[in-house]
């Protein structure tokens, strides 16, 4: 049996007294391309903030590589988030820097290698994300799509086992994101890096996803869970229909 | 682990076991040096087990020699994974075209800069310019300026300055007092202490102190946030609908400054005749009535309104350094940073030069 990843076990995410979402379960097995989808407003982001420890939980727990992350220190935490990987939705990239230097930071903060091994590992993420010769341009100098690409550069510099991708198709243009999706899958299939993707572009979705979660802001929680063509196959209620057909079967 | 083998025709590389964190400087300079003469490169993977993005960025740079000088590369027996991140590593979708920062010569680079100060010059008067206009269109009654915002600005740089202010100023007032008595204890004559800290305070220092106080604190906030309105589009959006940015950004922090600048002078130089008294009757052993009488008896109108004058000198130049680095602010953070430092920079240089002028003019006109 494939390992899982990522561990939600009754997590309740809350901002004050407002309760955003309530007894979310769910496993990510090592490998999955995992996507976590839902309308506007349903606590997408919130959730992927929780997994990578930017917002504790109210209840709950959030395995990571066997770790509680909720329950971690932060010694801890930084031990887990050093194996993985977030591409923001902007790109996130330090406008001060170049391309080149916002991949090596951190090359440079968490490893020994020399410097020119530094460089020939900077060179080689940008080449994999389509990027090669890109290393002197500073991130004002490129386009959104470039930015992303940057982005999931740094993100893989140090070989993570989890990528986040928060909204990856947003802002983009077709070509755009389907060659951001065909990136995706390469590195899942050639790296075998578990990926989390944060996104509600159906044709996403359904390029990359293996696995999902769909989260219901109605319920305030889990409105169903499992492969997103299979979850069009046989959806297990009315939302997640009209969710997956843009509404053109689930009002029928 | 890996090792390398270098014969007349080819470099044979073989690979095998675990090959994570390969960082063998020595061993990688060799095969380096013996890809670039050879005329072939054979890359040989063995029971490969364990691998990483080092061994892999090594197979990149050997496939980018060999695709740079001609020359052979096979790869054997790779696992398929890391074949094809080699494969696709190589897969360059696009070329870029690299932002010519190339230099020409000296007389190129002067005429460069020549015309940069140039653009700059005119761009700093065009922005005159626009305030002016709409001063113009304030006056009128057809800025579109929302009051709210005005009394905003009115908040920030009022009331909320004068605790910074007052603190400064009583500072001053009482270093004046401590150098001066120095020089006039020789000869006897301390309780002059008191002209001299009226007459400096009110004509000038006052203004200057508020000036330098509220270019640091309400110059650089005015950049800051119009710089930030810059970067998030914010300017642009002002824009499209069809408002003037003067209007909505700068006339009401630059009113603002206006009205308050002089009564924050009046207030630093009291608070720095305050600073020089208590020297004077704590310090100089000068009774309270005493320096109270020599402060009045120092203490005339024109040098008030001069200072005054002055204050509203520097409240204009401070609101026009603020806003005119925000609005021309970068759409990166770093720029932001950037257009604050300037518009501190600018505004006390700005308020040096209008402080000569202002008392050369004073001088022939015999104020």
């Amino acid at each position: 049996m494939t390992e899982a990843k990522i561990k939600v076990d009754d997590l309740t995410i809350a901002y004050g007294d407002f309760v955003l979402m309530k007894n979310v379960s769910f496993e990510v097995k090592k490998g999955d391309v995992f996507i976590i989808m839902g309308g506007s407003g349903c606590g997408k982001s919130s959730l992927l903030r929780v997994l990578t420890g930017l917002v504790p939980p109210a209840k709950g727990d959030v395995m990571i590589n066997n770790v509680n992350f909720a329950r971690a220190s932060q010694n801890q935490k930084d031990e887990v988030m050093r194996k993985c990987g977030i591409l923001y939705q902007s790109g996130a990239l330090f406008s001060s820097m170049t391309l080149a230097e916002n991949i090596a930071l951190p090359l440079q903060q968490y490893t020994d290698y020399s410097d020119k091994l530094i460089k020939e590992l900077v060179s080689l993420k940008l080449a994999l994300v389509g990027l090669t010769g890109f290393e002197d341009f500073y991130p004002s100098e490129i386009s959104g799509g470039m930015k992303k690409r940057a982005g999931l550069a740094r993100a893989l510099a140090l070989d993570p086992e989890i990528v986040y991708f928060d909204e990856p198709s947003a802002g983009l243009d077709p070509i755009s994101s389907k060659l951001l999706d065909d990136l995706i899958i390469e590195i899942n299939k050639s790296l075998g890096t578990t990926i989390v993707v944060v996104t509600h572009e159906l044709s996403s979705i359904f390029a990359i996803g293996t696995n999902s979660v769909f989260l219901d802001a109605d319920v305030k929680g889990v409105g169903g869970l499992g492969d997103p063509k299979e979850l069009l196959k046989n959806p297990p209620n009315q939302k997640i229909l009209n969710f997956l057909t843009r509404g053109k079967k689930g009002n029928a | 682990m890996l090792k390398f083998e270098q014969k007349a025709s080819a470099l044979t590389i073989e690979i095998s076991g675990d090959c994570c964190h390969y960082d063998e400087e020595a061993q990688k300079e060799k095969i380096y040096a013996s890809a670039q003469i050879l005329p072939q490169i054979n890359v040989t993977a063995k029971n490969l087990q364990a691998w990483d993005s080092t061994l892999l960025a090594l197979l990149y740079e050997l496939a980018k020699i060999a695709a740079q000088k001609n020359k052979k590369i096979i790869f054997s027996g790779l696992p398929d994974n890391l074949q094809h991140l080699v494969d696709l590593a190589l897969k360059v979708d696009r070329k870029p075209s690299l932002p010519d920062d190339s230099h020409g010569d000296w007389i190129e680079a002067l005429g460069a800069w020549g015309l940069n100060i140039y653009s700059s010059v005119k761009r700093a008067f065009s922005f005159c310019k626009q305030v002016l206009s709409s001063f113009g269109r304030f006056l009128r009654g057809s800025a579109v300026m929302r009051g709210v915002d005005f009394l905003f600005a009115l908040e920030g740089c009022s009331y909320k300055a004068v605790g910074i202010m007052s603190l400064v100023s009583f500072m001053i007032g009482l270093i004046l007092a401590f150098v001066g008595a120095v020089q006039l204890k020789t000869f006897g004559a301390q309780i002059y202490v008191a002209s001299l800290v009226t007459i400096g305070m009110t004509r000038i220092m006052g203004a200057i102190m508020s000036g330098v106080i509220m270019s640091g604190r309400t110059g650089a906030s005015y950049a800051a946030t119009i710089g930030t309105m810059q970067v998030n589009e914010e300017i642009d959006a002002l824009k499209t609908m069809g408002i003037p940015t003067m209007d909505f950004l700068v006339l009401p922090r630059m009113l603002s400054l206006m009205i308050t600048m002089p009564l924050l002078t009046v207030w630093a130089d009291f608070m720095g005749m305050f600073g020089g008294a208590f020297v004077g009757v704590v310090m100089l052993d000068i009774s309270p009535q005493e320096y109270w009488k020599y402060s009045v008896e120092a203490m005339n109108l024109s040098n008030f309104l001069v200072g005054i004058f002055h204050g509203f000198v520097f409240g204009i130049i401070i609101a026009l350094c603020g806003c005119y680095y925000g609005v021309n602010c970068g759409r990166n953070a770093d720029s932001v940073g950037v257009a604050t430092t300037k518009a501190v920079v600018s505004a006390i240089v700005l308020m040096i030069v209008a402080t000569g002028i202002i008392t050369m003019s004073f001088e022939v006109l015999g104020i």
